[in-house]
């Protein structure tokens, strides 16, 4: 997909949400979304089962208004955690150009944490896609949670950040660290935009 | 280093930093080396010394025009001294500062432990202080705080007046910045021009480079400047959190305006400074690909249009398809190669098809002008007069351009220069081909490029003749006054004899009496081989009658031959003339040439009647045999006429 076109002079970023179930992917872009002013609130597309459970993916369009002549839109998606829906998780994957791997700072979740973190390597480098490339922050989501059940923001990095990418503690629920996790993706992706292969289409 | 018009007092801003800095350089320029010398300006860069320091140049050169100034940096003047001291010429360096009725020095900071720098520059104060002439020095610190200084040299500058430039509080700043926008024309709305004044700018450079972002950006078609985003546009993002808190919202929402949602703002805010420059780059790599186009000297109005144009472009196709156009321009140059390749149409991808007509037409130029055919080599008469100049002649038809070059014929008028010159072209355009031989008159030469400038099409003329094989002048005496033609002519010659290409020129003198001529042509047309013909002596004239006489198909007397040979005429051309007049009075007459005729029609003796009808050939035209019309044949009369005279 086209990340900057300098002929239409837009700017489309796909940025998707990964993450175990249960961690608070949707709620992220539900917070986003109740933040959003009256005229830009778009239609946020969420296909959920009755228990609120992310079934197929949750669309949520962000139209950013012009900046510097361009119009800039991100899409903010949100893959079902589940294990058995691998191959939704797959489809939503594709074309991203960003990714917010969302994680459950529980430490009874902390399994799940990185069974998902290898699955989305795994998915990624299915596509043909350098994990190393792709531009990704990590969300320590449910810092509200009673210290004793949650890992330290140094266990999980141990645990998660082998890389050292950024990573932002967060409350997804009350909004706490939503928007710092979409700033630091959002810049992440856009710093892709002074890379020479990004100026045509990609 | 010349003295820069654009400093000047008018144009600097005064305020409280630089008060009593300008009101003594004023001081010092309306009377140099009375009120203050030396006068010491120190204070930060860009704070406008070196403007100060110019404004005083100009000033005092207005007021006095006959002032000797000298403005430069003291690491010129270091160069100097070092140069003076290796080449020896220190007593000229000292006689040059000497001289100097106001001497301006930028950034003597650098003088901080150079003592043989320090001494001599002792002495010029002395010397010119002693002289009451004015010295004006800057630096960015004062004298004490140069490390190393002589004690002396800080005596001696301390003895005049030590000034410092502050930074410039907000109200200069403001005027500063309207000012610049003033004289750039720049259309910033007054709140805009206050706000970017209320950054805390180190210096005036900085303040410039400013006004000079934001006003690029609202040229750029990005929109009206509006004082809220000065600071984002510059990149002062925590500047402006900091000073208006109101304006920018905060991440944690606090400070968000009631009425819209803080977070969302904020985040878009934030983004849009992040993703502007990087959205730029593109502006950015155009603006770069311009510069370097522009520095090659090609013409960017079609990248420069794309860069204005807020609409569609696609950066990628349009810097191919200009690079394309330049290499397809390159190709075209190379076809028509010389001055041509470098003229506009030629440096402008979007003139591209104005370059393919001129690369058209030159491939059908009319070639420069040829040599008569008729003025052979073979019809050349050679005596000992031209002996020598024949002999040149032939050297260099044979081997053009390297042994004879230029070669240059003069002598008196009519003796054959032209005929020798043309008859030298005749052989080369022969031998040649390829680019031809011009071979012209100078005024043809001076026409042709009087039409070429009057059209135009100067740089077609150019390549029309630097094209050429050999390039063969006559008449360069003529040359004299016509500057312009005598410097197309140096290039020209200077073209052809660096490619080794023949030249003949010429002039009825020796190159060095040619007057009016530029002593660099003069040296030029010197350095090949100067040949003289001289007067032709009475063999060559009698050949040449004789030949002139036989060519008409009769047979000449040798009586004819000689007095025809012996007529006293002032040269060769004269002596054909009168030969040809024989041939057609000869002709008229339906008479062959004899004597009598020729002196008749030359002298205007009348030869007898008898003489004429005896040698008379054929039928003659009747008309002269009208009794009434032709004088001579009335035998009484006529024959009287010569008894009375006799």
């Amino acid at each position: 997909m086209s990340l900057v076109n300098y002929a239409t002079r837009e700017i489309t970023c796909k940025i998707v949400y990964y993450g175990p179930g249960r961690s608070g992917k949707t709620t992220n872009l539900h917070y986003i979304y109740g933040q959003l002013p009256e005229g830009r609130r778009g239609k946020m597309v969420s296909l959920a089962t009755q228990t609120d459970r992310t079934l197929f993916f949750d669309f949520l369009p962000l139209d950013l208004g012009t900046i510097s002549g361009f119009t800039t839109k991100f899409q903010l998606y949100t893959v079902p955690g589940q294990v058995y829906y691998q191959a939704t998780r797959k489809l939503v994957l594709q074309g991203a150009d960003g990714v917010v791997f969302v994680a459950d700072s529980q430490t009874r979740q902390v399994e799940e944490d990185i069974e998902s973190m290898q699955d989305l390597h795994a998915n990624l480098g299915e596509q043909g896609v350098d994990a190393r490339a792709m531009p990704m922050v990590l969300q320590y989501n449910k810092r509200d949670l009673p210290r004793e059940l949650v890992l330290s923001v140094a266990e999980l990095d141990e645990a998660l950040n082998f890389r050292g990418i950024p990573s932002f503690p967060a409350d997804a629920l009350h909004g706490s660290g939503v928007f710092e996790t979409l700033r630091g993706i959002s810049e992440l992706v856009l710093k892709r935009l002074s890379a020479p292969a990004s100026a045509g289409s990609r | 280093m010349p003295l820069d018009s654009r400093f000047r007092f008018e144009n600097f801003v005064v305020g409280s930093a630089n008060q009593l800095a300008v009101a003594a350089a004023h001081a010092v320029a309306e009377s140099p080396g009375t009120s203050y010398n030396p006068l010491f300006l120190y204070g930060g860069s860009g704070l406008g010394k070196t403007h100060l320091l110019g404004a005083i140049g100009n000033l005092a050169t207005q007021l006095q025009p006959g002032l000797t100034v000298l403005l430069g940096s003291l690491e010129e003047l270091i160069e100097e001294l070092h140069g003076a001291i290796a080449t020896g010429q220190m007593d000229r360096f000292k006689e040059h500062y000497n001289r100097l009725d106001l001497l301006l020095l930028d950034d003597v900071q650098f003088i901080a432990g150079r003592t043989e720098t320090q001494a001599e520059m002792l002495r010029l104060f002395n010397v010119m202080q002693q002289a009451g002439r004015q010295i004006v020095l800057t630096s960015d610190r004062p004298p004490a705080e140069i490390a190393d200084l002589d004690e002396r040299l800080i005596t001696r500058l301390s003895g005049g007046l030590i000034v410092d430039i502050g930074v410039p509080d907000y109200e200069t700043r403001v005027a500063i910045a309207r000012r610049q926008c003033e004289e750039r024309g720049l259309k910033l709305s007054a709140p805009v021009v206050e706000e970017l004044a209320g950054i805390d700018f180190t210096n005036v450079r900085e303040l410039q480079g400013a006004l000079n972002r934001l006003a690029a950006h609202q040229a750029l078609g990005q929109g009206e400047v509006t004082p809220g985003s000065v600071r984002a546009l510059l990149g002062e993002r925590s500047v402006a959190q900091r000073t208006f808190p109101g304006r920018a919202p905060s991440a944690d929402g606090t400070s968000a305006a009631p009425e819209e949602n803080g977070e969302f703002h904020s985040f878009v805010f934030g983004l849009q400074s992040a993703v502007a420059p990087h959205l730029d780059a593109w502006r950015t790599r155009l603006t770069e690909s311009i510069t370097y186009w522009h520095e090659l000297g090609y013409g960017t109005s079609m990248l420069e249009r794309a860069l204005e144009d807020p609409g569609e472009v696609d950066i990628e196709a349009l810097l191919q398809k200009y690079e394309q156009g330049i290499a397809a321009l390159q190709r075209l140059g190379e076809s028509v190669e010389g001055p041509l390749a470098r003229s506009d149409p030629f440096r402008d991808p979007e003139r591209i098809a104005e370059a393919e007509q001129i690369a058209t037409r030159m491939r059908h130029a009319p070639p420069p002008p040829g040599p008569a055919p008729e003025l052979t080599r073979a019809s050349f008469e050679v005596s000992a007069s031209n002996q020598m100049a024949v002999r040149a002649a032939d050297a260099v038809a044979e081997s053009p351009g390297t042994r004879y070059n230029p070669l240059l014929i003069h002598g008196p008028a009519g003796v054959g220069k032209t005929h020798l010159a043309h008859a030298v072209a005749n052989s080369l355009a022969a031998r040649r081909g390829g680019g031809g031989v011009a071979c012209l008159s100078t005024p043809e030469f001076v026409d042709e490029l009087i039409d070429a400038l009057q059209s135009g099409t100067v740089e077609a003329w150019h390549a029309r003749y630097r094209g050429v094989d050999a390039l063969v002048l006559d008449d360069i005496h003529v040359m004299g006054g016509k500057e312009r033609s005598q410097q197309e002519l140096f290039h020209l010659f200077n073209t052809l004899h660096s490619n080794g290409r023949q030249i003949v020129l010429v002039s009825d003198c020796p190159p060095r009496e040619l007057s009016g001529v530029d002593a660099r042509l003069r040296s030029r047309f010197e350095g090949g081989l100067v040949v003289e013909i001289q007067p032709p002596d009475r063999a060559l004239r009698q050949r040449l009658v004789r030949r002139a006489l036989t060519a008409t198909g009769g047979v000449p007397t040798p009586e004819l031959i000689e007095y025809l040979a012996g007529r006293p005429v002032a040269d060769m051309r004269e002596l054909v003339a009168e030969v040809g007049r024989v041939v057609q009075a000869a002709a008229r007459e339906s008479v062959p040439a004899s004597l009598a005729l020729a002196r008749h029609e030359l002298e205007g003796v009348r030869p007898s009647p008898g003489a004429l009808r005896a040698t008379a050939t054929g039928v003659v035209d009747p008309f002269f045999m009208d009794a009434e019309k032709v004088l001579w044949d009335w035998p009484d009369l006529s024959g009287r006429a010569i008894e009375d005279l006799r």
